[in-house]
C-alpha cells in the first residue's frame, strides 16, 4: 500500500530510518529531491530529504532525528503502518558542472542524510572521485558510516567529544583536507546552518566552489507560500522550488539563521507542555 | 424593502473564526424572493448561467428542494458561490430593481437548508477518461460538468486537502470548511475520484497523464505570490499573504498548540494591498488580537476587494490608510521587522478602468509594525510543465489558450486563474464550464 513503512530502524541516538512504499515518488525521484509528510490530522507538514531509493521494490528512504513534537510522532509509527500524507518528490535534482572530477562531501549530524543522496549519485552512480568528511557530536550520533564505506574508503570522521575519529569539528577536517589535497574542485556540504556557513567560508578562502543543501521552514513545498525563502545573490529565492541545493557563495546565511529561529519560542512552548505531561 | 441577512456583531466575531454572515431564515428568504419580478436579466450576469428567476420562483412557493435542484443543474457549489461570488458585479449588477435582489444570499440560503439532495450517480458512459489538475473552483466545476456527461473523472490535488484556494486562501469566517467538504462530497457521490498529495510535474508528469487519459483540464490556479521586491523583505515578521493565510486556513495555526503548525504573532500588523486577499489577511490578524492597518496605494474606492468585506473589516476595527506605497523594510539587529518606510502617493486623474491613477510624491512616512503582510497578487505556478513539453505561458505566467480553452498542447484544456491570472471564483467556474463543454463536443459526451 502506498505510504506504508516497510522497514523501520533506529540507527542512532533519537535517529530513525524508514523505508516507505510509494511507486510514483520512487519512479520520479532525482537525487537531491525531498518529500513533505504529515503524521496526523492536526499535524505540521514536515520536509525531509529522500536519502535513497530502491527502484525494484518501489521504496524510498528517509532518515530523521526526533527534535520536536512532529518528529516524535513520526518516530512512533510502526513498521507496516501508513504515513497519513506524503507529497513528492519535491525540489530539484542536484547538478554539478561537467568538468568536476573530485568532490569533497561534508556532512554534520543529521545533515549526513541529505548528503548521502549526493554521495550515492556522484561517487556510486556517476563514479566520480571523492572523499567524505562526517561529523557528529559523539559516536552514538554518527549515521550512515557503513553505507558510505561501501561506496568509498576515503572517509574522515570527527566527533565533538573524540569518541570516534578525530576530536573536533568537520570544519577542522575540511580546512586540513583543502590545504593538503589540491585535486578537489567542489565541496558539497549539508548539516546545521552554522556549520554550512563555516564550510562556505573555508571553501571561499581556498577558492573552491561549494554547494549547500538547505533545510528551511516550509509549508506547501510547491512555491505557494514563500515561507522557505532565502536571500540569494541579493535576490529572494524559494528553497522548495529553486533549491534545495544552492551555490554556497551566494546564500545569505546570517539571515537564514535568524529566519530558521522564527518559531523558536513556539517550539519551546510545545516542549514545555509535553514535559509537563 | 430589501431584506439583508444579519451579521454577527463585530465585537463578538473578532474573538473567533466562525462565520460572520448568519444567512437568511425561511421567512426572510421568502420575503426577499417575493420582491423579484422574475424578468431574468440576471442570468446574463452569471458566468455559469444559473436559472435565477426559476429558483427564486420556487423559494416564493417554499419549494426549497426544487429551488436547489434548479441551481444544481448548473452549479454544484452553491454554498461556496452564495458566499464568495462578487454577486454585486455579476447577477445582482444586472438586476432591474433599485435595490437589487440578494441573489447570492438566496443561493446560500438554499445550500444551507441541507435538504436531501438527489444529485444521483453518473455512471461512466462513454469510456472516456479525463484528468483534472487542481481541486479549486475551476477544477471542481469542470469535474462536475464532465461527470454529468458520462466521463470518468479523476481530480489531482497537490495539497493534503481538497478545495485549492477555497481551502488555503479564504478564511473560515467567510467560507467554513464544512461547506467545502459538503459540496465536494456531492461530487464524490456522483462518482468523481480524487487524489490528494499528487503534484503534476513532480509526482506524475503531464505527458504521463496524457498516456492514461483522453483529455486533461489544467486548473492549477494562481499559486505563486507576487511580492514587492523591496529591501528588507526577508526580515522576520514579513509574510506573503499566502503563507499567513495557509498557516491559518489550511493548517489551523490559530488553534496552536492543539494543531501543530505555529503562527508568528505581533501586536501591530500592517497589510499591503487592496484586494480580497488583503482584507482576508487583515481580518485574520485582527482575530489573532493584533492592531491591524491596511495600506493601499490608491484610494479606498479603487480597492478591488468586495465592498461588503471592506465594510466588515472596518467594523472589526481595521484601519485603512490610502495613498501609501512601501519602499523599504527596516529591521532590528535580531532580524525582526521594526518599521516600514512608505512614500506618499497622489492621484493624477483616472485610468482607463475608471480607477484613480497615482504617482509618488517626495514625502515619506515611517510606520512601526511587528508584522508586515504583502497581499499584492498571485500569478500561476508553472510546475505543471516540468518534465513535459509543449505548454506555453505568457510573460505573466498565464497559460496560453485558444478560443476553445485548449492549450498549445493537444488534448489539454485549461480554465480558471491559470489562464486569467488571479481573478474570482465564479469567473474560474465559468471558464471551467466552457472548457468542459468544448471537451464534451470534441471528445464526446
Amino acid at each position: 500500500m502506498r505510504n506504508q513503512i516497510v522497514k523501520k530502524e533506529k540507527i542512532a541516538s533519537k535517529t530513525y530510518s524508514f523505508w516507505i512504499y510509494h511507486p510514483e515518488i520512487v519512479s520520479h525521484y532525482k537525487p537531491g529531491q525531498f518529500i513533505i509528510l504529515r503524521v496526523t490530522e492536526k499535524g505540521e507538514r514536515i520536509p525531509l530529504t529522500i536519502v535513497e531509493v530502491d527502484r525494484e521494490k518501489e521504496i524510498f528512504r528517509i532518515i530523521f532525528q526526533v527534535v520536536g513534537k512532529s518528529t516524535r510522532l513520526l518516530s512512533k509509527i510502526d513498521e507496516n503502518e501508513m504515513i497519513l500524507d506524503i507529497l513528492g518528490p519535491l525540489g530539484n535534482e542536484v547538478r554539478i558542472n561537467k568538468d568536476v572530477a573530485n568532490i569533497l562531501f561534508v556532512g554534520g549530524g543529521i545533515g549526513i542524510a541529505p548528503l548521502f543522496s549526493k554521495i550515492k549519485e556522484f561517487l556510486k552512480e556517476k563514479k566520480l572521485k571523492g572523499s567524505v568528511i562526517l561529523g557528529a557530536r559523539s559516536s552514538e550520533n554518527l549515521i550512515l558510516e557503513n553505507e558510505i564505506l561501501e561506496i568509498t574508503r576515503n572517509i574522515y570522521i570527527t566527533t565533538d567529544d573524540g569518541s570516534k575519529g578525530k576530536k573536533g569539528f568537520v570544519t577542522d577536517a575540511l580546512r586540513d583536507l583543502l590545504n593538503t589535497n589540491e585535486d578537489i574542485d567542489l565541496v558539497i556540504s549539508a548539516g546545521p546552518v552554522k556549520m554550512m556557513k563555516k564550510t562556505v567560508e573555508i571553501a571561499k578562502k581556498n577558492k573552491i566552489d561549494i554547494l549547500v543543501s538547505l533545510n528551511t521552514l516550509m509549508i506547501d513545498g510547491t512555491g505557494m507560500c514563500g515561507g522557505c525563502r532565502i536571500e540569494y545573490d541579493n535576490k529572494t529565492r524559494f528553497t522548495c522550488v529553486d533549491g534545495p541545493v544552492f551555490d554556497g557563495y551566494k546564500v545569505n546565511f546570517q539571515q537564514l539563521i535568524k529566519r530558521n529561529n522564527q518559531y523558536h519560542s513556539h517550539e519551546c512552548k510545545i516542549k514545555n507542555l509535553e514535559d509537563n505531561l | 424593502m430589501a431584506v439583508n441577512p444579519k451579521d454577527r456583531p463585530s465585537e463578538e466575531r473578532i474573538n473567533d473564526f466562525d462565520e460572520v454572515n448568519l444567512g437568511y431564515t425561511d421567512e426572510e428568504a421568502v420575503k426577499e424572493a417575493q420582491r423579484c419580478k422574475e424578468c431574468g436579466v440576471c442570468i446574463k450576469g452569471c458566468p455559469v448561467r444559473i436559472n435565477i428567476p426559476a429558483f427564486i420562483s420556487q423559494i416564493k412557493k417554499k419549494n426549497f428542494k426544487r429551488a436547489l435542484s434548479i441551481i444544481e443543474k448548473d452549479n454544484i457549489l452553491p454554498g461556496i458561490c452564495g458566499r464568495v461570488c462578487p454577486q454585486e458585479n455579476q447577477c445582482e449588477a444586472r438586476c432591474i430593481m433599485d435595490n437589487p435582489i440578494n441573489i447570492g444570499a438566496l443561493e446560500r440560503f438554499l445550500a444551507d437548508k441541507k435538504v436531501p439532495k438527489d444529485i444521483g450517480i453518473y455512471p461512466s458512459k462513454n469510456n472516456k477518461k479525463i484528468a483534472i489538475v487542481g481541486s479549486g473552483p475551476a477544477g471542481l466545476t469542470s469535474a462536475f460538468e464532465l461527470k454529468k456527461s458520462g466521463f470518468e473523472v479523476v481530480v489531482y490535488e497537490a495539497l493534503h486537502k481538497l478545495g485549492g484556494v477555497l481551502r488555503y486562501g479564504i478564511p473560515n469566517f467567510r467560507l467554513p470548511d464544512e461547506i467545502i467538504d459538503e459540496e465536494i462530497e456531492q461530487l464524490k457521490k456522483m462518482g468523481v475520484q480524487f487524489r490528494t498529495n499528487f503534484l503534476i510535474g513532480k509526482t506524475l508528469y503531464l505527458d504521463e497523464l496524457l498516456d492514461k487519459f483522453d483529455g486533461i483540464v489544467i486548473a492549477t490556479g494562481a499559486g505563486l505570490p507576487r511580492y514587492l521586491k523591496i529591501p528588507g523583505e526577508n526580515s522576520i515578521g514579513v509574510f506573503f499573504a499566502n503563507e499567513f493565510l495557509t498557516r491559518i486556513n489550511l493548517m489551523k495555526a490559530y488553534k496552536f498548540p492543539e494543531y501543530h503548525t505555529p503562527i508568528y504573532k505581533g501586536k501591530k500588523v500592517v497589510v499591503i494591498g487592496g484586494g480580497n486577499v488583503a482584507i482576508d489577511a487583515a481580518r485574520v490578524a485582527r482575530r489573532l488580537k493584533s492592531e491591524v492597518m491596511i495600506c493601499y496605494r490608491r484610494l479606498e474606492e479603487d480597492m478591488p476587494a468586495r465592498n461588503e468585506e471592506i465594510q466588515h473589516a472596518k467594523e472589526e476595527g481595521i484601519e485603512i490608510k490610502t495613498l501609501l506605497n512601501p519602499k523599504k523594510i527596516i529591521s532590528k539587529d535580531d532580524g525582526k521587522i521594526k518599521k516600514v518606510k512608505f512614500v506618499k502617493m497622489k492621484t493624477v486623474g483616472k485610468q482607463q478602468d475608471g480607477r484613480n491613477a497615482v504617482v509618488e510624491t517626495e514625502e515619506y512616512i515611517d510606520i512601526e509594525t511587528d508584522i508586515f503582510i504583502e497581499a499584492i497578487g498571485q500569478i500561476p505556478n508553472k510546475i505543471i510543465q516540468q518534465n513535459s513539453k509543449g505548454l506555453e505561458f505568457d510573460s505573466w505566467n498565464s497559460l496560453k489558450i485558444d478560443e476553445n480553452m485548449e492549450t498549445t498542447k493537444n488534448n489539454v484544456w485549461a480554465a480558471g486563474d491559470v489562464v486569467s491570472g488571479a481573478a474570482t471564483v465564479i469567473k474560474a467556474m465559468g471558464e471551467a464550464k466552457k472548457a468542459a463543454e468544448k471537451i464534451i463536443k470534441e471528445i464526446g459526451g
